[in-house]
């Protein structure tokens, strides 16, 4: 479910695998609208089904909170995906490629985090996990 | 508004909802929907509370002030649980607004002295006010839109068609996202084809697929084993420039398979491993 935190920040929490593909496409609507690119688009879109899936599958579900940002002149989308699950216990291990603990390609982290501008991931076992990405219109 | 004023307000709330839920209309218009008068007044004591507790003198003239989100969450919540009880967005906007005739009851009877403060304070809540019923309704639609999203993606996933495009090949079209679920249908109605019209060449055609993620690559590489297993060959088309890029990016390695940007490319690629061979009425022979 939707729901405007701010003037321009929407909040998603993604509980079942629709909201994944609502959380894209909304994220799309976000990204046209500020003028991005058809590739930069497919790719934040790609990297944002990737981690929003993770915190599906490894949190059982989390929020997304999405924001138009501005550095300069340029815009860009800043999404946070944060969750109260298991934590990541060696995040080095979980970015690189082929790493699973399921039985996954393991290309979910380290790929969204080639597919965007800025990638920043925190965690804490048992605790849980929040990733901030940004993707700039030009990025 | 002046925090004194807030903090009268919170220490009449009592009052203020005695007042809100003995309105006339409040009880001829939504008398019928709440069970009981109990359940207007617990239901009305709960949304009270959310606005008193998290109103303060500077935030209510700054609705996306971030210490108002437990407001905005509680009304989002109440407009959906509302939703689904069956309230139109009219009934459940109309009875928060009638909220404000409660309050600026109260407010002129705290502030009986100051008419300048009165009308200031007076203005500062119908506003305030007005937003939370602008917040229902901006859930409802919100609501709504993900029911009609979530029926799209359902319709576009039930439509798999097994096309025979040809004697030995078959192509399936894939319309929006290809999920665990989808992705054995897609697998089924293919190997059934495939068995079918004994084609030995099946085109998985995915140019309406929106991204190919690791999930999406993971089902297309299932599906092509399995037809594989068939003694058949499979072909990805309608690799659009952008998911090409995206999915080098994202690192996943495709290149075991055969992928072609267009169905036509797949098709002459096909025509190729049958030996037919297209070319103009009338020539003797051309290049494909
Ligand atoms: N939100 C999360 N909470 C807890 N653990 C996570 C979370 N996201 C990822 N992980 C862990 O990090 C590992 C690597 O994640 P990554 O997305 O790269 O690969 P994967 O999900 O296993 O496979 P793929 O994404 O390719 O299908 C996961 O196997 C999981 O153990
Ligand atoms: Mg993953």
């Amino acid at each position: 479910m939707w729901t405007t935190t701010n003037q321009n920040k929407e909040q998603l929490s993604i509980l079942h695998d629709r909201d994944v593909i609502i959380c894209r496409n909304r994220i799309k609507e976000v990204a046209v609208k500020i003028g991005m690119g058809i590739v930069n688009q497919t790719k934040l879109i790609t990297a944002v089904s990737e981690l929003a899936r993770n915190m599906l599958i490894y949190a059982g579900g989390g929020n997304v909170i999405v924001e138009v940002v501005a550095r300069g002149r340029e815009q860009g989308v800043k999404i946070v995906f944060e969750d109260k699950g298991p934590g990541i216990q060696d995040i080095a291990k979980a970015m690189q490629d082929g790493f699973t603990t399921g039985k996954s390609m393991g290309m979910g982290l380290p790929g969204a985090k080639r597919l965007v501008s800025e990638f920043n991931i925190e965690s804490t076992v048992g605790k849980g996990t929040t990733i901030k990405i940004v993707k700039w219109k030009n990025g | 508004m002046t925090r004194n004023i807030v903090t009268a307000l919170q220490e009449n709330q009592d009052r203020i909802l005695d007042q809100w839920v003995n309105q006339r209309e409040l009880s001829e218009d939504f008398g019928g929907n709440f069970n009981s008068f109990d359940d207007l007044k617990a239901q009305s004591s709960e949304l009270l509370t959310a606005v008193l507790e998290n109103m303060t003198a500077e935030n209510i003239t700054d609705l996306y002030a971030s210490d108002l989100e437990p407001l905005i969450e509680y009304v989002s919540g109440l407009t959906l649980s509302r939703a689904k009880q069956g309230f139109s967005p009219r009934e459940t906007a109309t009875y928060i607004f009638s909220l404000k005739d409660a309050l600026l009851k109260v407010l002129g009877e705290l502030i009986t002295e100051d008419p300048k403060e009165l009308y200031r304070s007076t203005l500062e809540i119908s506003k305030f006010i007005d937003n939370i019923g602008i917040v229902s309704f901006e859930t409802f639609i919100r609501g709504r839109e993900e029911v009609i999203l979530g029926q799209a993606d359902e319709m576009a996933e039930l439509s798999t068609p097994v096309i025979k495009v040809w004697e030995g090949i078959i192509a399936m079209p894939i319309i929006g996202t290809l999920d665990s679920a989808r992705t054995q249908v897609v697998m089924e109605n293919l190997l059934q084809g495939i068995v079918e019209t004994e084609s030995s060449i099946a085109i998985l055609d995915i140019s309406g697929v929106p991204a190919v993620d690791s999930l999406v690559a993971q089902h297309l590489i299932k599906t092509v084993n399995a037809i594989r297993l068939l003694g058949a060959d499979c072909v990805i088309s309608g690799i659009r420039p952008e998911i090409a890029q995206t999915v080098v990016h994202l690192g996943i390695d495709l290149s075991k398979m055969v992928t072609k940007a267009t169905l036509a490319s797949a098709l002459r690629y096909a025509y190729g491993i049958l030996q037919l061979e297209v070319r103009k009425a009338g020539k003797e022979k051309s290049n494909l």
